[in-house]
């Protein structure tokens, strides 16, 4: 993209320095000279700004680093002490801290951003990977660091995430104890965590200078999704990338310092400042903001699907929300780049983040909560009144033949005129048989408006009918239609898989495209 | 090779696709130093597992006398949570009739209270790993449908032998092996 270098020494020394390592060469070449197209927009400012980010993490990572202290004994109060005791240490760890959800918020506007414009699409299916592969390290990262506080929440977030690999059939619980250096989380964890927290930002860098690179070999998109043709489609990067992305860095800047100095702990959950007790969890352990569409596609399966239990589909899910992105490149059929000419998909698209956003809601709500209830929650009662009451002991001739057995007593009796015939299985061979014959059978129907206060009226209608302790012969509840935020995330989930497998695929064959305008298809200019 | 033995041809001028020694030797080579980068790589990857002091099996004893009917303590065994409840006679009862249930992991209530070196236990006390099978959350006592234990994390619930009744765990409460070692204590490991 970049074509044959314009880099001119100017002094001695450059010139000395330029037969030697072109090092000042390649920056003129990828920020200087370097030719963006004219038409991007701001959102493709969020590269210069997730750059900002990475490096203020790893700046304020190694100050804290001279300060932590990776013990579980002492983690807690060595973040406390830099707080309150550390020069700065008020100011640094907080940008720290909310630094990460920054980092996220911009990485996820980013990608958003390269799949409304088709940024994935040949030739730019490496670019594409680099940026997933730097996505999930950040996931790693950001999940290492937020074990290291120890407090109540990281580690219970650290349990649970370390469980999720102890789903994995046959070397699951292996991999779990290699990963945990015990049986617990406990004190090599954290050493461990923390040694691999200040590895993988370095990792992350690397990955970006790749990202970077492939970047400048195939060019950016532009939000038209035309390739650009002439060097009249571009500008040089110095100054007007290097200006618009500054000023948009500075935009983002007054919104990361509205957090840093007015919410530094809104983003964070309070329990994180009870220090970590592995006896106690946590009435409802959520991971950080940024992971919680994850969450709620990992608890949004809560059935078995053959041989695979309802954990290990979660998990499955879980990995394959993020492994689906790899390989969308793929996946989308269209050749139109840009969302801007596909009228159809841009309003799947919209739907998409919408999704993302409310999987995002559901993650951080108790999963059984329920949104809707379709009428109320009902049990019809029936029971003997008066009547007298027989009891036996009957036994079976063989555990198999049990269950046939018990019914053909109970089929005998109610012949016999037993109103009600009651049997409780108490060994393999053995039952109690409590019958009824004579009395008046009577209904009642109590309704309520939730399970609990169901079986509250059911115990009220027991306590009224007497101490005599006569069974109810029957209670059949009728349970209402609920729409609880599980099924809302399988909804969710299931969208969220449908836009990479089935709508951007099928889309891409028999949507029309939007007409290209005259200003892009046709050269304004009369020459070319 | 035979056959180019057999037309008399050098195997060093022959078709490209002919082995010739120094592709054994290339392969030898290569497959010796894939074995000696194993070989250095693989403490680097160990060195991670469960280290000598933390696999060396602890014990926790248990003096039972201290736990009332009705009530339950959470001891810790090699670093992980283990309830001890002294199940009320309506629990047992419960936890027995609930033996031909519909369980998603059927056990009976006998058999989750056998001591590790196989007697049977005492109806009395259940040694459950406090752990839910689903993400390892510790549940909260005597909550649910079921008068169990129930895990606030994920709302998979437990009656009162550990089983799962209800929610997204896979698996009933894992039974820590303990054994009696006098009229009211165990121990745990």
């Amino acid at each position: 993209m970049a074509g044959p270098s314009t880099y001119q020494p100017q002094s001695g020394f450059t010139r000395w320095l330029d037969s030697r390592l072109p090092i000042l060469r390649l920056m003129h070449d990828s920020f200087v000279a370097y030719p963006t197209p004219r038409n991007l927009n701001y959102w493709w400012t969020f590269g210069a700004i997730l750059s900002f980010c990475l490096v203020v993490q790893i700046v304020t990572g190694i100050v804290l680093a001279m300060h932590y202290v990776p013990s579980i004994d002492s983690a807690f109060a060595s973040l406390q002490r830099i707080r309150r005791d550390v020069p700065w240490g008020w100011l640094i760890q907080p940008i720290h801290a909310v630094g990460a959800s920054m980092f996220f918020l911009a990485v996820y506007i980013h990608m958003f951003r390269g799949l409304y414009y088709g940024s994935y699409k040949a030739p730019r299916e490496v670019l594409w990977i680099l940026g997933c592969v730097i996505y999930l390290l950040m996931v790693a990262t950001g999940f290492l660091g937020y074990s290291l506080p120890w407090g109540q929440m990281s580690f219970w977030a650290a349990t649970v995430i370390t469980n999720l690999i102890g789903a994995i059939p046959w070397i699951g619980e292996s991999v779990r104890d290699w990963l945990m250096g015990g049986f617990s989380i406990g004190d090599p964890t954290l050493n461990r965590f923390f040694s691999l927290h200040y590895l993988l930002p370095f990792v992350i860098a690397g990955v970006v200078v790749l990202h970077v690179w492939a970047l400048h070999v195939t060019g950016q998109n532009n939000p038209a999704g035309v390739e650009v043709k002439t060097k009249d489609d571009t500008v040089p990067f110095t100054p007007h990338a290097t200006m618009k992305d500054l000023f948009a860095t500075v935009l983002f800047i007054i919104l990361f310092a509205v957090f840093v100095f007015y919410l530094p702990d809104v983003l964070g959950h309070p329990d994180n400042y009870i220090p970590a007790n592995p006896l106690v969890t946590p009435q409802h352990i959520v991971p950080e903001w940024y992971l919680l569409p994850f969450y709620a596609i990992l608890r949004a399966i809560d059935f078995n699907v053959g041989f695979i239990d309802s954990k290990l589909g979660g998990v499955i899910l879980m990995f394959a929300s993020i492994a689906i992105l790899f390989v969308l490149p793929w996946l989308d059929t269209s050749r139109v780049r840009s969302m801007r000419y596909r009228p159809i998909a841009r309003q799947f698209f919209f739907i998409f983040v919408l999704v993302c956003i409310a999987l995002g809601w559901c993650g951080g709500q108790t999963p059984a909560l329920s949104l809707y209830t379709a009428g109320p929650f009902r049990a019809e009662l029936q029971w003997v009144e008066g009547g007298t009451r027989t009891q036996q002991i009957v036994r079976a001739a063989s555990e198999e033949g049990a269950v046939d057995a018990f019914a053909a007593i109970e089929d005998q009796l109610t012949e016999g005129g037993a109103q009600l015939v009651r049997i409780a299985r108490s060994s393999p061979t053995e039952a109690t048989l409590t019958a009824i014959s004579g009395g008046q059978m009577r209904n009642a129907v109590v309704e309520a408006a939730n399970l609990d206060a169901l079986e509250a009226r059911i115990a009220d209608q027991r306590e009224t009918l007497g101490a005599a302790g006569v069974p109810f012969a029957r209670i059949t509840r009728t349970l209402p239609f609920e729409f609880t935020v599980t099924r809302f995330s399988q909804v969710l989930t299931a969208y969220y898989f449908l836009f990479f497998l089935v709508i951007l695929p099928l889309l891409g064959l028999r949507e029309t495209p939007g007409r290209v305008p005259e200003s892009i298809s046709k050269s304004i200019r009369g020459a070319a | 090779m035979a056959e180019s033995t057999a037309n008399g041809a050098s195997p060093h001028t022959d078709g490209a696709e002919e082995p010739t020694r120094r592709d054994f030797i290339y392969i030898a080579t290569g497959a010796v130093a894939a074995v000696g980068v194993g070989a250095a790589v693989w403490p680097f990857i160990d060195q991670m597992n469960p280290a000598a002091d933390t696999r060396a099996l602890s014990t926790t004893d248990v003096d039972l006398a201290q736990i009332q009917e009705g009530m339950q303590i959470v001891t810790i065994w090699q670093g992980k949570p283990v309830f001890v409840r002294h199940r009320t006679p309506a629990e047992i009862a419960a936890a027995q009739r609930d033996d031909y249930a519909n369980l998603k992991d059927p056990a009976t209530d006998a058999s989750r209270l056998v001591q590790s070196n196989g007697q049977a236990g005492r109806a009395t006390f259940i040694v459950l790993q406090a752990a839910c099978t689903h993400l390892g959350c510790i549940p909260t006592f005597a909550e649910g449908d079921f008068n169990g234990w129930m895990c606030a994390c994920h709302g998979s619930q437990y009656d009162t032998s550990g089983r799962i009744r209800r929610g997204p765990a896979p698996l009933n409460l894992a039974i820590a092996p303990y054994v009696y070692t006098g009229e009211t204590a165990i121990r745990i490991g």
